[in-house]
């Protein structure tokens, strides 16, 4: 019962978010990534909430998440790590950082360090590719990347 | 006080200006600071710029260390130091360009809608507002412009399409999910000069018909997608876009739309599907978007560059336009040299240049000092050239003549220790993660195209023939550009780098 109820009210919490979206065409996008912004991922609770919103089914709204890389069905780790692998930055050694980041964390990609720090994730292009290698630390961007960059960065992260 | 420029550009921010700026603000309380976009020029980057009586005057690239030293010795006057580059335009990679697109990129207080307007913004719009509806295409179709997008498909005869099709409402759609590696002209535009793409867009709507439009942005771009709605939010105040568009009885909206992270959604189809709210999955054509295109009503979708080139072309003519260029490739192209270049970042220039000036001259080589080995042209979609094609002119025909081509005008540069086997391996495992999964030559052939690499990396050689195969049956029978130009970097590194795959097995082995 006490489940049921905390479902509730998590299903009114996500009914709420998405009700500003409700006017717009094709809302569903928008809808998804205002749930991943306040959650950080996107709760299982989240798909019979959006799907009665839009009249669509729990697989249709299913599909659609799990086709777009950056929704995720997990919370991440504290920090999110995404190093971009795409072939301006591999010209630029980007191989070499992503396997000292993995030797270093003990992780492979879309794993999150066993005390939830560390998140790692590729990313293909962010647009820094006259600088690169590049990364996405949370929010911030990082180009001109080394290994040592990359350890004050993790060691920040710890 | 005089003004001081540091760029608020994604790359800048990443390079540290953010620092900088901060830094410049505690050590020089009450100068005016302007977050400009950047200059292009990514190797001096963060470009500082200070007003002199002599013009502006850049510093770079400046680090948060170099600050003090730096206003101690008289950089707020201009003066000499180690870091001095002089005049921005006067550096040479800036000198040689023809900049239209980019002509305010770096230069203006990008937010500012009358720094805009005073650099020469509105004019295109003003002058399209007067024009009829077959003169609005007949000017278009004239400058010779083609889609900057990749494809290369005439935006005229785009536009006339949509502009002919009878709906009650049309769309115009900005294709702004820039995420072939080694580009990013777009992410500088709406960075450095957004006014300049809701103009375009605001244009392309009075043209055709069109009275919303969407901006679908790519979630890997946050700095642009924040710039973008903040000038959305200006334009509208400023009565750039709303009920009555400078005025007069043309209505437009633009809103701007993030992806998340699928790279096909860069594909027109899925990209229609995704602002729609579906998986984004590529559309069999016909119909056409032009035809059926958003919600299944006549669309024009169009790269960012595209839209950002229309200003121009409606402000000095389509003649001026036409008159740069060569063969059937008018106007300039933004090309960006990105990867092992020592002098990377945004070259504006009419179609034509060699891509040997361009890698070798323009960007001075590798960035590591080791010779030139590949070049990729054309985002992970394009082929790979050696050296020995360096002749080759930028121009759509002259690529597509040695099986390639130059997409959204990205030149990735590689030096003599890339493996191209693994390079293809790259192209092929890129093509399996990113597939819509609609086609079967793309979904499955894309990873078979690696397991058939994978061993011929192992030292197969017996695998070449299976691979050809392969990427035949992908090119022909794939629905969209994804599976079937996953082919060109594959093919073109077997055809040029033989070597890297037929090797001695004692070799292939360690």
């Amino acid at each position: 019962m006490q489940q049921g109820g905390m479902d509730t009210e998590l299903e009114a919490r996500i009914g709420a978010l998405i009700a500003p979206y409700l006017g717009l065409e094709g809302p569903a996008m928008p809808m998804l990534h205002a749930i991943q912004a306040t959650f950080g991922f996107v709760p299982e609770a989240a798909v019979p909430v959006v799907a009665q919103a839009l009249n669509q089914s729990r697989a249709e709204i299913h599909g659609l998440i799990s086709f777009y890389h950056d929704f995720r069905h997990a919370p991440a780790g504290r920090t999110v790590v995404k190093l971009c692998r795409a072939e301006a930055c591999q010209s630029r050694g980007a191989d070499r950082i992503a396997d000292h980041a993995r030797r270093r964390l003990g992780i492979s990609w879309h794993e999150t360090t066993a005390d939830g720090a560390v998140t790692l994730e590729p990313i293909f292009c962010l647009g820094l590719c006259a600088a690169a290698p590049c990364a996405m630390i949370n929010e911030r961007s990082v180009a001109r990347l080394d290994i040592g960059r990359l350890d004050s960065l993790l060691d920040a992260a710890a | 006080m005089n003004r001081v420029f540091v760029p608020g550009d994604a790359l800048a921010v990443s390079v540290g200006a953010d620092e900088v700026a901060a830094a410049l603000r505690a050590l020089c309380p009450g100068v005016e600071i302007v977050r400009n976009g950047s200059r292009g020029m990514a190797w001096l980057e963060p470009l500082i710029e200070v007003e002199t009586d002599g013009g502006r005057i850049g510093y770079g690239p400046v680090d948060l260390t170099d600050l003090p030293e730096l206003l101690s010795s008289g950089m707020m006057a201009g003066v000499a130091h180690k870091l001095r580059v002089g005049r921005p335009e006067e550096v040479p990679f800036l000198a040689r360009q023809t900049r239209i697109t980019f002509a305010r990129c770096g230069v203006i207080d990008p937010i500012s809608f009358d720094a805009y307007r005073a650099a020469g913004g509105l004019v295109g719009l003003q002058r399209a507002l007067a024009m009829l509806p077959g003169e609005l295409i007949a000017e278009l179709s004239d400058s010779g412009l083609r889609g900057r997008g990749g494809a290369g498909f005439p935006t005229g005869i785009k536009w006339r399409t949509v502009q002919q099709a009878p709906a009650d409402q049309k769309y115009i759609v900005c294709n702004a999910d820039e995420g072939d590696s080694g580009t990013f002209a777009d992410r500088m535009v709406m960075e450095g000069d957004p006014f300049l793409l809701i103009e375009g867009m605001v244009i392309a709507g009075i043209t055709v018909g069109a009275t919303r439009g969407y901006v679908y942005l790519r979630s890997e771009y946050p700095h642009a997608i924040s710039m973008m709605n903040r000038a959305v939010v200006v334009a509208e105040n400023e009565g750039l876009l709303g009920p009555a568009v400078l005025g007069s009885g043309h209505s437009f909206s633009i809103e701007i739309r993030v992806g998340a992270g699928a790279y096909v959604c860069g594909e027109e189809t899925s990209l229609l599907d995704s602002l729609e709210g579906k998986r984004g999955q590529v559309r069999a054509k016909p119909p056409l978007p032009a035809i059926e295109g958003l919600f299944g009503k006549p669309t024009v979708v169009n790269n960012v560059l595209s839209l950002a080139a229309v200003p121009d072309i409606f402000a000095k003519g389509a003649a001026a336009y036409k008159a740069l260029g060569v063969g059937r490739s008018r106007g300039t192209m933004p090309v960006q040299l990105a990867g092992n270049i020592a002098r990377g970042g945004l070259f504006e220039v009419p179609f034509g240049i060699t891509l040997g000036e361009l890698v070798m001259d323009v960007g001075g080589g590798t960035a590591t000092g080791r010779p030139v080995r590949a070049v990729q042209v054309g985002g992970p979609l394009g082929a790979y050239f050696p050296p020995a094609l360096f002749d080759t002119p930028f121009d759509y025909e002259a690529f597509a003549a040695r099986d390639g081509l130059i997409g959204h005008g990205g030149v990735v540069v590689f030096d003599d220790t890339v493996d191209m086997a693994r390079m293809a391996r790259f192209a092929m495992e890129f093509c399996a993660v990113e597939s819509c999964g609609k086609c079967t030559p793309c979904r499955i052939g894309s990873t078979r195209g690696v397991e058939v690499l994978d061993r011929i990396i192992a030292g197969d050689a017996s695998q070449m023939p299976l691979l050809e195969d392969l990427c035949e049956t992908m090119k022909f029978g794939s629905l969209c550009a994804l599976g079937g130009f996953t082919p060109y970097p594959v093919m073109s590194a077997v055809r040029h780098f033989r070597e890297d795959f037929v090797r001695p097995l004692s070799m292939a082995a360690e």
